[in-house]
């Protein structure tokens, strides 16, 4: 899960980092309030879960508390890739001197955190990594000893940090590492971290991912979560403990088993491309699902208008293949679909499942044997309904 | 002749009578596995179906002499119990539990790496060897013994081949999952070696997902060390990058860990890489 720019800088700033002291608006007016508050120049920043703001002029300058004003106005309920603005943060204007880039983050190959650091600040780090790598100084640190000071000082020393900025920035860099392991993040990054016309070293902007399945253990992290971005679907999908993500295809798929879910989305593609025919969703309805999971996954998936037909594949394992066949009857009950459904049936309770469904008699539901006959029939039905 | 297991393998569980480990645990002694014990703090002395309950792995190890031991407790728990059956000296450690945080994960895997334990896992559905023991939570029935080593991310996709195999008439000397998180215990290339040095094992498939570079790392290997015929599906070749698909590892980020980048490395290294998984028997003659 992303935090905001706002909710990032603030945990920051509870590891001792130096952040500026802004305030979130959520009209221009209170955007005006806090402009005037502060004095002086103020930045104007949209608040999105999504890269490229100033490009896309959802960052902009006002030298007034009417000129934010104004620009609140302009940059609230702007559409910035997709994301609506719904809140701005309004920062003191620092004045710039040298912009670093700072991040920790989990190396999967390494099995370890890596620290990155690079002289090159303000722009994005795979920009960087792109055009000159070079300039990214990476050092892992043990998840068991921790993070050493002499690090710290390779690290300085790899972008020519001045040597009166040291003590400053070891203390930013032992906060940072602080709070990613504290609040089990997946990146924690500062970009840029600058160095002041003063000589002081501030975190401009901030940028936090936290692990998700860390979640459960940080309720405090849990509900800083930006609902208002995110589709109806997903949070009702995730509420009733399944993994769904809406795709642009016809034929909506609920299976069990994130592998087994992606490789069903895939015989849909591989069946249907040339149709223009693929997946509408990925959904894994988790191991042993009951059947209000799957009448809820089923609901969530026909929320789409633009599924033609729907896939059923399990291979009972946990799940077991009666309680699947109980949970299409309730959720055909309660929906009555009138799009064709397909539904291949495996592994643990499979033949139960297939009696419950055949006693049923439902006129749309169809059978297959394997997955491959499955995806088959399921791109013909949807082809019958486009 | 399977890896990682054997008749002789000693197993117990950890979390033996939570909700998971208690259904499983049944199913895999009706299978015929030799699980000696189990274990859940506070309930040592007791006995869950006819197998003694013990409150620390160290006692589970002294009383019965396991060298196997399944974690099967929810996430909170589940870096405490792979601590725990390191420091009793387990051999082979199968961690079920799914949602163990990231760095949580990276602690233990270090305390894993530094010791002489090999970890299967986490959030993975164990390990099958047909015919010998069924350690984790793969349905018994779909397996039958035979030549054919299966080595996967995922669980059900797994159930998937391993079924299509058997009704080929083609059996496996061992099922193996990894798991299907950023941070497990054993990658593709260390069981594919153990494939590899498996006089029994003649052929592999390896079942890979997006995300990461795990698949990549398989090719170099199988490239550069396997003899043995190899055929691969990789799961994931329609999904949109920067979506997670469901597992923690399964997210193509900054276009890497792609299907298609992964589908051409395991070609260059001369795998027969199947478009769909129920043609890996097929690939396997």
């Amino acid at each position: 899960m992303n935090l905001h720019e706002y909710q990032s800088k603030s945990r920051f700033a509870g590891y001792g980092i130096p952040v500026p002291q802004g305030k979130v608006a959520t009209t221009p007016d209170e955007a005006y309030a806090i402009a005037q508050e502060l004095g002086g120049t103020v930045v104007i920043k949209s608040q999105v879960l999504v890269g490229g703001r100033g490009k896309a002029g959802g960052v902009k300058l006002a030298k007034s508390a009417d000129e934010a004003r104004a620009r609140a106005e302009e940059i609230l309920g702007m559409s910035i890739k997709g994301h609506i603005v719904h809140k701005v943060l309004v920062d003191p204007a620092s004045s710039i001197a040298h912009e670093i880039y700072l991040g920790i983050t989990n190396d999967r190959a390494a099995a370890q955190p890596v620290l990155m650091a690079s002289s090159e600040g303000g722009v994005e780090i795979e920009e960087v990594n792109r055009t000159n790598p070079k300039a990214i100084i990476r050092e892992h640190i043990d998840p068991l000893m921790g993070l050493f000071s002499y690090q710290i000082v390779k690290v300085a020393l790899g972008i020519d940090l001045p040597r009166d900025q040291w003590r400053a920035f070891s203390k930013i860099v032992q906060g940072l590492y602080q709070c990613f392991v504290e609040n089990d993040a997946a990146l924690a990054e500062i970009n840029p971290l600058v160095i002041t016309a003063d000589g002081k070293l501030i975190a401009l902007d901030g940028k936090m991912s936290i692990d998700d399945s860390a979640l459960a253990r940080h309720p405090d992290l849990a509900a800083m979560r930006d609902t208002e971005s995110e589709p109806e679907a997903e949070t009702q999908a995730r509420e009733a403990g399944i993994s769904y993500v809406k795709l642009n295809g016809q034929i909506g798929c609920m299976v069990n088993g994130a592998g087994l879910a992606m490789t069903t989305m895939d015989m849909t593609k591989l069946y249907g491309e040339e149709y223009g025919i693929g997946p509408a969703n990925f959904l894994d309805i988790g191991g042993g699902a009951k059947a209000e999971q799957v009448s809820a996954a089923l609901r969530i998936i026909l929320s789409d208008p633009n599924v033609k037909a729907v896939l059923f594949n399990i291979f009972g394992g946990i799940t077991r293949g009666d309680e699947v066949a109980r949970g299409i009857i309730e959720a055909y009950d309660e929906v009555k679909p009138s799009v064709p459904m397909i539904i291949r049936l495996q592994g643990t309770n499979a033949e139960e499942g297939r009696a419950i469904l055949d006693s049923a008699d439902i006129p749309n539901l169809r059978t297959a044997a394997t997955l491959t006959e499955a995806a088959q029939k399921a791109v013909e039905a949807a082809k019958g309904a486009m | 002749m399977a890896i990682l297991l054997n008749e002789k393998s000693k197993i117990i569980v950890q979390g033996i009578t939570g909700r998971e480990g208690s259904f499983h645990t049944r199913k895999m002694i009706e299978y015929g596995t030799n699980v000696v014990g189990g274990v859940t703090p506070g309930k040592g002395g007791e006995w869950f179906d006819g197998k003694p309950i013990f409150d620390t792995v160290e006692k589970a190890v002294e009383a019965t002499g396991a060298n196997v031991s399944l974690i099967a407790v929810p996430a909170p728990f589940a870096p405490d119990a792979i601590f725990e059956a390191v420091n009793a000296g387990i051999d082979l450690i199968v961690c079920l539990t799914e949602f163990i945080p990231v760095q949580e994960m990276m602690r233990a895997y270090r305390h894993v790496k530094n010791s002489s334990s090999r970890l299967i896992g986490p959030n993975c559905p164990g390990l099958l060897a047909p015919g010998i023991a069924n350690v984790g939570i793969m349905p018994g029935y779909i397996a039958k013994p035979g030549n054919v080593g299966v080595v996967s991310k995922s669980g059900t996709l797994t159930y998937e081949v391993v079924f299509a195999l058997t009704e080929a008439g083609m059996g496996q000397t061992t099922c193996v999952g990894i798991g299907g998180d950023p941070i497990i215990g054993s990658s593709f290339v260390d069981i594919l070696q153990l494939f590899e040095d498996d006089p029994q094992t003649e052929k592999v498939a390896i079942l890979g997902e997006i995300g990461g570079r795990a698949e990549i790392d398989a090719a170099e290997f199988i490239k550069a060390n396997m003899t043995k015929p190899v055929a691969a599906f990789i799961a994931g070749a329609s999904a949109p990058e920067g979506t997670r698909m469901g597992h923690a590892g399964a997210i193509v980020e900054g276009g890497q860990g792609t299907a298609a980048e992964k589908i051409a490395a395991l070609r260059e290294a001369g795998v027969r890489v199947a478009d769909n998984p129920e043609q890996i028997p097929q690939l396997l003659k």
